[in-house]
């Protein structure tokens, strides 16, 4: 690049670090970014939402099925991992504030926390699983269980599958998120004046949270 | 006012202007771009082909129907390429078509923005989109889908062909809308020129962003309900099997939640670009431009609260109907402002007939012809007569091609000046025009006629005393398919050939007309500032 166009080119200035050439200020990109995590936040809710009219007009017209299949859940792990995930709000919660203080070591510590909850979460999940794919009880044409005394239960767990297997990616992806921005985080992107990626992160994750707050209630307590 | 600036690189004379064209070279700085002109550009080739793809198909279709029993293909072939038809030019062309590719190129500029609010999400968009395409291709290739579009249970369920396959590229496809639309609506709200107020922006934008609403609205239902079909065939979930207790008018349901507010993405980007034209082309303000703005917003509202008016004959309740049928009507009121405005806008203009401006006014005659027949299909008892007839199809093809698409050619010849900087052959412009208007209403009109008559839609074979008109139907075909390689080779000689375009070429007011064409590649040498309506051509008169 000839020094001439160099001077003609208005991005060529210094930035403040983190600023995209496009934004004239930070507070510009921040609120960009905010209202494009709202929006994407809201298409998650719709996603969730086909599921969940579903599940409702489904345990409408096979009330006792569902019924009787929501009893082979364990109410006391799903309890737990309510209370797991809802720990892990809280860390993200703490985790932004730092981020706003600019205290990086607290930041980076609460972002590795809600990693270990994240974690936690899913291995609950698997306990779940391994033990309803043991006891046969699998969605559509693949449920086995033996001693039914209501028929089609089956359908429930199609939805339990559907529902809580959409979550967990969900929680995958939120991790995955999670470990960009602790590796960022980590690296020194972040400051008291940058730390948008922290904030959208965050909003993301309270949102697979807050799914989660309604799953648990429509799948383990029908009654 | 950017004129203004000297560029004192570019004394050199002969040198090539500077744009984003040729900033830098070679397929790479295309495939790696951020740059929201280019991805337009990329986007705008790639739906352009499925249009050519789409558009084979379509002809096939009217080739077959040309005599009653067989012509060229076997039943099952008939099937498979309507389908592709159909899900070709709905997910992969015309919901792309005027968003992705035309308003990712001209939605900054007009907004005085030097990109998108997210670049490398559209980029990302672009490639979604171009991964949906391979698995849509692959569906093809691999059987093909035999279901109609709709994918509608039990049949798609149950059927053999590649439904699984195509119902993922739908699925897909949806991501790259959503990443378009979440774009639009950030980058309107945080990117907007200083002086450029919500009613000083064009109505392009306004229709843009109500097309955004109902795209991060509808899509994700779309992308459950597709899942959901996978599901029931992998697994038989049971939700949608009537033998399993489930129940098929639920994907009914589900599926035009979506697909009717989809039915919008399409129209609301047409009428977006007319909103354009119109006052360019007529040298005059925009008549009622908060009516037109606004219309749009509620037109993105209405179209939630009436897919039930596809399911009139699925066994829904009469109550149901009626409240459909009602809120159905309720669309014609914002779409009929807005034609009013629009013609209003011409009264007593002085009207150029250039190219962009012929589709412009074939838009209002076809768009009201298309509009208006939608009446007849909203009223419950005509509906009962007129259901899965070639009433439909008729109907919905006035909209979706005769509108849409006419719109966003009538867009592709106003903006290819800006885009490509060259001015594409006008005389053979008008021709490709008047071709596809003959074509269109040659090929379009008697479906009215048969549908009435009642031939269903859909069919191999029909009765023998339906042959004159869908032969009249078939030969229109030719001519539309005539017109549109004409106005093809109008737009793509230019591309080889000089004459340059100047930077504003039909005496627009709108932003991009201030960038240089093409313009460089953050778009404006200084940010624009706005001290105007999109539509004021005679500012002196004005105060």
């Amino acid at each position: 690049m000839t020094p001439s166009t160099n001077t003609l080119d208005p991005h060529a200035h210094p930035h403040p670090t983190g600023l995209q050439h496009h934004f004239a200020d930070m507070e510009q990109q921040a609120d960009a970014s905010k209202i494009g995590m709202w929006l994407f936040l809201v298409t998650e809710v719709l996603l969730f939402g086909g599921l969940f009219v579903g599940f409702a007009l489904m345990q409408g017209r096979h009330h006792e099925a569902f019924l009787a299949a929501h009893h082979h859940l364990d109410r006391s792990l799903g309890i737990l991992n309510t209370v797991v995930l809802l720990t892990s709000s809280w860390t993200m919660v703490m985790a932004v504030h730092s981020a706003q203080q600019g205290e990086r070591k607290r930041l980076i510590v609460y972002l590795a926390l809600t990693l270990v909850f994240a974690c936690a979460f899913l291995g609950v999940k698997y306990l779940e699983y391994s033990h309803k794919f043991h006891e046969g009880l699998l969605p559509g044409k693949y449920y086995s269980h033996r001693g039914d005394t209501v028929p089609g239960q089956f359908m429930f767990f199609s939805f339990y599958f559907m529902m809580t297997g959409l979550h967990g990616l969900h929680i995958v992806a939120g991790m995955a998120a999670i470990s960009w921005v602790l590796r960022r985080a980590m690296r020194g992107d972040f400051s008291g004046a940058y730390y948008t990626p922290v904030e959208i992160v965050g909003l993301y994750w309270h949102l697979v949270d807050m799914i989660w707050i309604y799953l648990f209630p429509l799948l383990y307590l029908i009654g | 006012m950017a004129d203004a600036i000297t560029v004192p690189s570019a004394a050199g004379g002969t040198a090539e202007r500077r744009s984003y064209l040729n900033e830098s070279r070679g397929l790479w700085s295309w495939l790696y771009t951020v740059d929201h002109k280019r991805i337009g550009v990329m986007y705008l080739w790639a739906v352009l082909s499925m249009f050519f793809l789409g558009g084979v198909f379509a002809l096939l279709v009217r080739l077959e129907l040309l005599t009653p029993k067989r012509t060229i293909m076997s039943a099952e072939q008939y099937n498979r390429a309507f389908t592709l038809h159909g899900a070709i030019m709905i997910f992969l062309f015309i919901i792309p078509s005027i968003p992705a590719a035309l308003g990712n190129f001209v939605l900054p500029l007009m907004l005085g923005a030097k990109d998108v609010a997210f670049p490398r999400l559209n980029l990302a968009s672009w490639y979604v989109y171009v991964l949906g395409s391979v698995f849509a291709v692959t569906a093809m290739i691999t059987g093909g889908v035999d279901t109609g579009w709709t994918f509608y249970t039990p049949y798609s369920t149950t059927s053999a062909s590649s439904v699984t396959t195509m119902t993922l590229a739908a699925f897909i496809l949806g991501f790259s809308s959503i990443f378009t639309g979440v774009n639009f609506i950030a980058t309107t709200h945080k990117l907007r020129a200083p002086g450029l107020t919500w009613y000083r922006m064009p109505l392009f934008v306004w229709g843009m962003y109500a097309t955004s609403i109902i795209q991060i609205l509808a899509t994700p239902v779309l992308g459950i309900t597709l899942l959901l079909i996978v599901m029931e065939r992998v697994f038989s979930v049971g939700i949608f099997d009537a033998r399993l207790g489930g129940d098929p008018v639920l994907f009914q349901h589900f599926f035009w939640f979506y697909s009717h507010p989809a039915v919008y993405i399409m129209i609301l980007p047409g009428m977006a670009i007319i909103s354009e034209i119109i006052p360019v082309f007529s040298r005059k303000t925009i008549f009622g431009y908060k009516a037109i703005a606004w219309s749009s917003v509620a037109i993105a509202f209405i179209s939630f609260l009436v897919w039930g008016h596809h399911m009139f004959v699925s066994g829904q309740s009469r109550l149901a109907g009626a409240i459909f049928s009602f809120l159905t009507f309720l669309v014609a009121i914002p779409s009929a402002i807005k034609v009013f405005n629009w013609l209003t806008t011409m009264y007593k203009g002085s009207i150029e007939f250039k190219a962009p401006m012929m589709y412009a006014v074939m838009f209002l005659m076809l768009f009201g012809i298309g509009g208006l027949t939608g009446l007849f299909l909203g009223a419950l008892a005509t509906d009962v007569h007129l259901h899965d007839t070639y009433f439909v199809v008729a109907h919905f093809h006035y909209v979706m091609m005769g509108s849409t698409t006419i719109a966003f050619l009538g867009g592709l010849h106003y903006w290819w000046p800006k885009i490509f900087g060259r001015m594409y052959n006008e005389k053979l412009a008008t021709v490709g025009a008047a071709l596809v208007f003959v074509g269109f209403n040659a090929t379009f009109l008697p479906q009215f006629v048969l549908g009435f008559r009642g031939m269903p839609r859909r069919y191999y074979n029909y009765l023998d005393q339906f042959q004159p008109l869908h032969a009249f139907s078939t030969f229109g075909s030719w001519i539309l398919g005539l017109g549109l390689a004409v106005a093809a080779l109008a737009l793509v000689t230019s591309l080889r050939k000089k004459p340059d375009a100047p930077a504003n070429p039909w005496g627009g007011r709108t932003l991009e007309w201030e960038a240089s064409s093409p313009p460089i590649t953050h778009n404006f040498e200084i940010t624009p500032v706005v001290t105007h309506g999109p539509y004021d051509f005679y500012p002196e008169r004005e105060h």
